[in-house]
């Protein structure tokens, strides 16, 4: 990939700003986003020739490499190394089909799921995995006829247990989990949930207060685009987990 | 509303039964999210006419010998609701709504971006709630606008209206009295941005002449169409804000 030489500084700083200034706002699918110039071209846009546009309604990303666009809606599309939360659906003979919350299954092959020697003529591998658990888990392979492949050798990659599964936008996961996983660390400490989020939508937890941690996330999901989300949220979460919390502790005490 | 054939004049001194001049659009609205549980959905009407969309997809694709390894497909219902007309239709499809249906899918096809979606299907329902005049245009200007909602890639909005020469005069939009007793009307749709017609369909005769300066309105008022698409979309996301990063997981 060619790149043009850092010369003429200045202009094209002005330029670079207000490309940037740019990237803010909402295009949808036809919209021009920016010339090509040799940068690579993902996501929700397209080229043609040497103009770069936008596939979808969202919200364009303008990068010295690289020219995308972030998705407003839609359903989800499996990437590689997404950590999402699925569900399996069928028990096979060396693996199990798991539901992604997409229009693609995925396959979790034996040797990606079980540490252990597994003498699948002998063994039930539904002792491992039955149909209706929930796993956290990676996208280790997508063709490109997409055919998708998880596996649980990931960090954090586990069978989960128990608990409840809610679904909302894909696309506003990254809102959920919020800078630096600031929103989710919020509603897991104030609601005392162990919260799994999936990349695909899909969210697991587990814990006394989830009726909050819920109303949290249904709540962002619907006010994704209002700013200031994290303070209303914060407000929703309030004080009275907290105060329990406190009570809590005096009655331990 | 009476759909039969008139003998009266059409355009009175340059004004048409409802009042608006030949090269003018009837008053729509435009309104999103209408279906709850569709991926993407909306409600279009053109005067009389009034068209609910709903979108669902990308999604699975049952039977599975429709599935294309290497493409998406897209599927269109066009159908028209029983009241929808002066005196009840019938319900369910006709050879009409079978071909509807199947311009409708044609119009949209150069559009999206099937070749994203292997193996999947997307699907597009158009109801016409009510009919006088344009339901194919008004119905694809409802789609495009529930599909780009929905978040199915395309190349760009698709925007339609209805042009043809009523009374020896040139006509935006016609209405259901106008349409019966058309010396021509076409049925026009187009990719605003990228200048590319994605379907025609004409009914009646008309000179090279005639046909090139029709389009040529249509092209016009397709603008004119899109614009009010994007409105309609925009105010919905007018706030959104935008999230830098995608976080970390867990």
């Amino acid at each position: 990939m060619e790149r043009e030489e850092k010369s003429g500084e200045s202009e094209k700083d002005s330029q670079k700003e207000a490309e940037k200034e740019e990237s803010r706002k909402i295009v949808l699918p036809g919209d021009y986003i920016a010339d090509k110039s040799g940068r690579k071209v993902w996501g929700g846009a397209y080229f043609d020739g040497e103009k770069v546009f936008s596939k979808v309604l969202g919200i364009p990303r303008v990068g010295e490499d690289d020219i995308s666009v972030i998705p407003l809606s839609g359903n989800y599309m499996p990437r590689i190394n997404d950590r999402i939360v699925g569900v399996i659906s069928s028990v096979e003979i060396s693996g199990w089909m798991v539901d992604i919350n997409s229009p693609y299954p995925a396959f979790l092959p034996l040797n990606d799921a079980v540490d252990e020697f597994v003498d699948t003529e002998r063994t039930d591998i539904s002792k491992f995995f039955d149909i209706g658990d929930a796993i956290f888990c990676k996208i280790s392979k997508v063709t490109k006829d997409k055919t998708v492949r998880v596996s649980m050798r990931s960090l954090g990659a586990r069978k989960l247990y128990g608990g409840i599964i809610v679904k909302m936008t894909p696309s506003k996961v990254p809102r959920l989990i919020g800078r630096g996983g600031s929103m989710i660390n919020m509603i897991k400490s104030r609601s005392d949930c162990i919260i799994y989020t999936g990349r695909n939508g899909v969210v697991w937890l587990r814990g006394e207060n989830k009726a909050k941690a819920i109303e949290a996330i249904l709540k962002i999901e619907e006010g994704s685009h209002i700013s200031g989300l994290t303070e209303k949220i914060e407000k929703l979460l309030g004080k009275d987990i907290k105060d329990s919390g406190e009570s809590e502790k005096k009655s331990v005490e | 509303m009476v759909m039969a054939k008139t003998d009266e004049k059409l355009i009175v001194k340059g004004k048409r039964k409802d009042g608006r001049k030949p090269e003018d659009l009837r008053p729509v609205k435009l309104e999103l999210d209408v279906v709850k549980r569709a991926d993407g959905s909306s409600q279009a009407s053109f005067g009389n006419t009034v068209a609910v969309v709903a979108v669902y997809g990308p999604r699975k694709l049952y039977p599975r010998f429709l599935q294309e390894s290497d493409t998406g497909i897209l599927r269109c219902r066009y159908n028209m609701a029983p009241f929808s007309v002066d005196e009840r239709k019938k319900p369910g499809p006709s050879r009409r709504s079978v071909e509807i249906s199947k311009v409708t899918r044609l119009a949209f096809e150069p559009a999206v971006f099937l070749e994203d979606f292997p193996k999947v299907t997307i699907d597009v329902f158009v109801e016409i709630i009510a009919a006088d005049g344009s339901t194919r245009v008004t119905g694809i200007n409802a789609a495009s606008v529930a599909m780009a909602a929905a978040g199915v890639p395309m190349r760009d909005l698709v925007s339609a209206c209805s042009v043809g020469k009523v009374d020896g005069e040139y006509v935006v939009d016609l209405n259901g009295i106008e349409d019966n007793n058309s010396d021509a009307d076409i049925a026009f749709a187009m990719m605003p941005n990228k200048d590319l017609i994605t379907l025609l369909q004409m009914d009646g005769r008309l000179t090279k002449e005639e046909l090139m300066k029709l389009l040529e309105m249509a092209g016009e008022n397709c603008r004119k169409i899109y614009s009010m698409q994007r409105e309609v979309i925009m105010k919905k996301y007018e706030r959104v804000e935008a999230e830098d990063e995608r976080g970390d997981v867990e």
